[in-house]
C-alpha cells in the first residue's frame, strides 16, 4: 500500500525531472526522428540477419499423416455441407450457380469409386402430390446427368423423389417454397 | 334468465364432449342460407338414467352439413312431439319446416336399446289433420300419407352413432331422392409434428364427419396416396419405409399387408378399378412417369401410356373402360382421357394455366379436378358433355379432390392459417365447410364407398 503511493508518485515526477533535466538539448520531434531513424536501421539489419540465416537452413511443413479412409472422410465432412442444390419453380434444370458444387461431388465421387450416392429431389407444396413426385424425380436425375457427364458411374448414383412430402421449411411463403424446391445429394 | 344459463352450459359441455371425441371438428363455412328448413326433435327417452348418446345432435349434424337442410334450432321448436299423434301442425308450418323427424328411445334391456323415429310432411300433415283417408276396394281407410317414412330397430349402445347415420341416411334420400353418403369412411394422411413424434407419418381412417378416428399405419418415412377398394374392406397406397416409394395393399379388418409394387424410380397414385381386380398406377421404371394398370391377383403390369412427358394421377371412369389423367404432353400438365380399348387419347381441360389431380363423379357426368388460374390453385368442376367448367373454392393450395360416393360433396386438402387441412364443398360450389386438425398437417382425403 505504501510502496503503491510511492511508485504513483514516482510516475508523476519523473517525467517533469526528464524535461527539466533536457530542456537545454535537442527539441522533442528532432528526438523523435532520431528514434525512428535508429528503429527502422535496426529492423533492417534484423531482416538481412534473417535472410542471412535462412540461406543456411530452411524448414518445411507437413501434412498430417491421415489414412486413406481419414482423408475420404474429411473430404466428406466438407462435402456434407454443401449438398443442396436449389430449384426454380416448376422446373428441373440446374442453375449455374451450382456446377462447382456439383463439380466437388462429381470429383470425389470419381476418387471413390466404391461410395455411392443418393439424389433425393423435393417440391415445394404448390401442385398436387403425385404432380410433384413425378418433379421431383425430374429434379433429382438432372443432378444425376450433371455428375454423370462429369464422369460418375451411373453405379455410384440412384435417385429417389419424395415430392412435396419432405419440406425442409413449413409454410407457404416464397422463401419457404425456395429452400423447399431441391435436390439433396446423400452419401451411404 | 336460469333456463338460458342452463342451455348455455348444456351446450358447452355438448361442445368439449364433441371435441374429446372428434379429432376432425367442421366449420361450416358457407352456404347454409341456400338450405332447407328441417325440424329434428330431440328423441323421447324412455327408461332410467340418461340416453348412451343424443341420436339426434348426430342427425341434424349431418343434415347440416349436407349443405341441403338447415335443422333448426332446438329452443326455436313449437313443441317437441314423440310421434305423429302428438303434432300441432298449424305451429310447425309457421317455422317455415317441410318436415319434422321425431321419435323415442327404449331402453328394452342390457345395452339394448329401440329405437323408433318418424318423417313426417308438415305440409300434408296441416292439409289433413294426419287424418287423411283413401278409398281401398270401395272402402275408406286411414291412408297416413304425411308419413314419409317410419321405422324402428333395436340397437347396442355402441351402434348409437352408426344408427344416427343410418336415420339420417333414410331422411335424405326421403327428401332429397338421391342416395345418402352418412355411413361412409374417409382415408387420409396426418403428419405429426417430427421433433414430437417418432413416427410422424400416419395413415387414418374415420367417419366420414371425423369421428372414430382409427390409426392403421405409422412410419417414419412420408405415406401417400391413400385409395378405398370398391368394397370398402383395403386401401392401396404409397409407402417410403423402405427409403424408396412402393405401393402396399392393407386389408382394414385383418390388418394384412401386401407388397405390390417395388419398381425402379416413381411407384405411385394406386387405384383400384371399378371391380377391384386390378390398380391404376404410376411408374417410371421404362424411364419418364407413365400410367400402368395391373393385375392384382398376378401383380402383372400393362403400360397404358408411353410418351416423353410426364403423365400421372391415373382416375378411373365409372365404367371402367377408361381412364383419366394428367399430363404435361401439351406443355403445362392438362388432363386427358385413355380409352383402355385402344390406348387412344384425348384432351379434357383446356382452361387455366394447368389442371391436375382429376376425379369422376359417380353418374359418369362430371370431372373435378385442381385448376390453376394466374398462379392460384383452386378446386373445379367440368361438364364431361359441354365442356363448361365452374371454380368452385376460394380456399389455398387446394390439392387431392374425393368425391362422395353420391357425388354431393368433394373433400379436399387445403392451407388454412399454415396448416394443411381437410376442406369440404358441395359439388354446385354453394355449401362449403372445414374440418380444421387438431394436431398436424391432414392430407391426401379419399372418400369411401358406400359402406353399409
Amino acid at each position: 500500500m505504501q510502496l503503491n503511493k510511492i511508485f504513483k508518485g514516482l510516475v508523476i515526477a519523473l517525467p517533469i525531472v526528464t524535461m527539466v533535466a533536457c530542456s537545454s538539448g535537442p527539441t522533442d520531434a528532432e528526438k523523435e526522428a532520431e528514434r525512428n531513424r535508429i528503429a527502422t536501421e535496426q529492423a533492417e539489419a534484423d531482416r538481412l540477419a534473417e535472410e542471412a540465416r535462412k540461406a543456411q537452413v530452411q524448414t518445411g511443413t507437413m501434412t498430417p499423416v491421415m489414412s486413406p479412409a481419414e482423408k475420404m472422410k474429411k473430404e466428406l465432412q466438407a462435402l456434407q455441407n454443401e449438398q443442396t442444390v436449389y430449384f426454380d419453380f416448376d422446373r428441373s434444370s440446374i442453375s449455374s450457380d451450382f456446377y462447382s458444387v456439383l463439380d466437388k461431388h462429381a470429383a470425389f465421387l470419381n476418387s471413390n469409386p466404391s461410395q455411392s450416392i443418393v439424389i433425393e429431389g423435393h417440391c415445394d407444396s404448390r401442385g398436387t402430390p403425385e404432380y410433384n413426385i413425378a418433379l421431383g424425380e425430374l429434379r433429382a436425375k438432372s443432378v444425376q446427368t450433371y455428375l454423370q457427364n462429369a464422369g460418375v458411374s451411373s453405379s455410384q448414383i440412384s435417385v429417389v423423389s419424395y415430392g412435396e412430402e419432405k419440406p425442409v421449411v413449413s409454410g407457404a411463403t416464397e422463401a419457404a417454397f425456395a429452400k423447399n424446391r431441391r435436390g439433396v445429394l446423400v452419401y451411404q | 334468465m336460469l333456463k338460458s344459463k342452463f342451455k348455455m352450459l348444456l351446450v358447452l359441455a355438448c361442445l368439449t364432449s364433441g371435441q374429446a371425441f372428434a379429432a376432425l371438428e367442421i366449420v361450416i363455412t358457407e352456404g347454409i342460407d341456400t338450405s332447407r328448413p328441417i325440424g329434428v326433435v330431440p328423441f323421447k327417452w324412455i327408461g332410467q338414467g340418461t340416453m348412451p348418446e343424443k341420436l339426434t345432435n348426430v342427425i341434424a349434424a349431418d343434415l347440416k352439413r349436407s349443405g341441403k337442410f338447415n335443422p333448426i334450432d332446438a329452443s326455436k321448436m313449437p313443441q317437441y312431439p314423440s310421434t305423429d299423434r302428438e303434432m300441432d301442425y298449424r305451429a310447425w308450418v309457421a317455422t317455415g319446416v317441410e318436415a319434422v323427424l321425431v321419435g323415442t328411445v327404449e331402453l328394452v334391456g342390457i345395452d339394448q336399446y329401440k329405437v323408433s323415429f318418424e318423417l313426417i310432411d308438415v305440409v300434408r300433415g296441416q292439409i289433413t289433420g294426419g287424418q287423411s283417408q283413401m278409398l281401398s276396394n270401395g272402402k275408406l281407410i286411414a291412408s297416413n300419407d304425411h308419413m314419409m317414412d317410419a321405422r324402428q330397430a333395436t340397437i347396442n349402445g355402441k351402434d348409437f352413432r352408426q344408427y344416427a347415420h343410418r336415420i339420417s341416411d333414410v331422411v335424405y334420400e326421403k327428401l332429397t331422392g338421391e342416395r345418402g353418403a352418412f355411413l361412409t369412411r374417409i382415408a387420409y394422411v396426418v403428419v405429426r409434428d417430427q421433433a414430437q413424434h417418432e413416427f410422424p407419418f400416419q395413415l387414418v381412417v374415420a367417419d366420414y364427419d371425423g369421428a372414430n378416428e382409427t390409426m392403421l399405419l405409422r412410419s417414419k418415412e412420408p405415406l401417400m396416396s391413400p385409395s378405398w377398394s370398391p368394397d370398402g374392406t383395403k386401401l392401396a397406397y404409397v409407402s417410403f419405409e423402405n427409403k424408396r416409394p412402393q405401393i402396399f395393399i392393407q386389408d382394414l379388418y385383418t390388418m394384412n399387408r401386401t407388397q405390390m409394387s417395388d419398381f425402379k424410380g416413381i411407384n405411385g397414385a394406386p387405384r383400384f378399378s371399378p371391380d377391384g381386380k386390378q390398380l391404376a398406377l404410376v411408374s417410371s421404371k421404362d424411364g419418364n412417369p407413365e400410367l400402368y394398370i395391373m393385375d392384382i391377383a398376378s401383380k402383372q403390369v400393362r403400360r397404358i401410356t408411353d410418351d416423353r412427358a410426364i403423365d400421372t394421377e391415373p382416375n378411373w371412369m365409372p365404367d371402367g373402360k377408361s381412364l383419366i389423367f394428367s399430363s404435361e404432353r401439351g406443355g403445362k400438365p392438362q388432363l386427358y382421357r385413355v380409352d383402355l380399348a385402344s390406348n387412344k387419347v384425348r384432351r379434357l381441360t383446356f382452361q387455366g394455366d394447368m389442371n391436375l389431380g382429376g376425379t369422376v363423379t359417380p353418374d359418369g357426368k362430371q370431372l373435378v379436378f385442381v385448376n390453376r388460374t394466374r398462379g392460384d390453385y383452386h378446386i373445379a368442376r367440368q361438364d364431361l358433355i359441354s365442356g363448361n367448367m365452374q371454380v368452385l373454392t376460394k380456399t389455398f393450395l387446394d390439392e387431392s379432390p374425393s368425391i362422395a360416393p353420391n357425388g354431393s360433396m368433394i373433400i379436399y386438402s387445403t392451407l388454412h392459417e399454415g396448416k394443411q387441412v381437410l376442406s369440404l364443398v358441395s359439388l354446385d360450389g354453394r355449401f362449403k365447410a372445414r374440418l380444421p386438425a387438431a394436431d398436424g398437417q391432414v392430407k391426401a382425403p379419399n372418400w369411401s364407398p358406400y359402406l353399409f
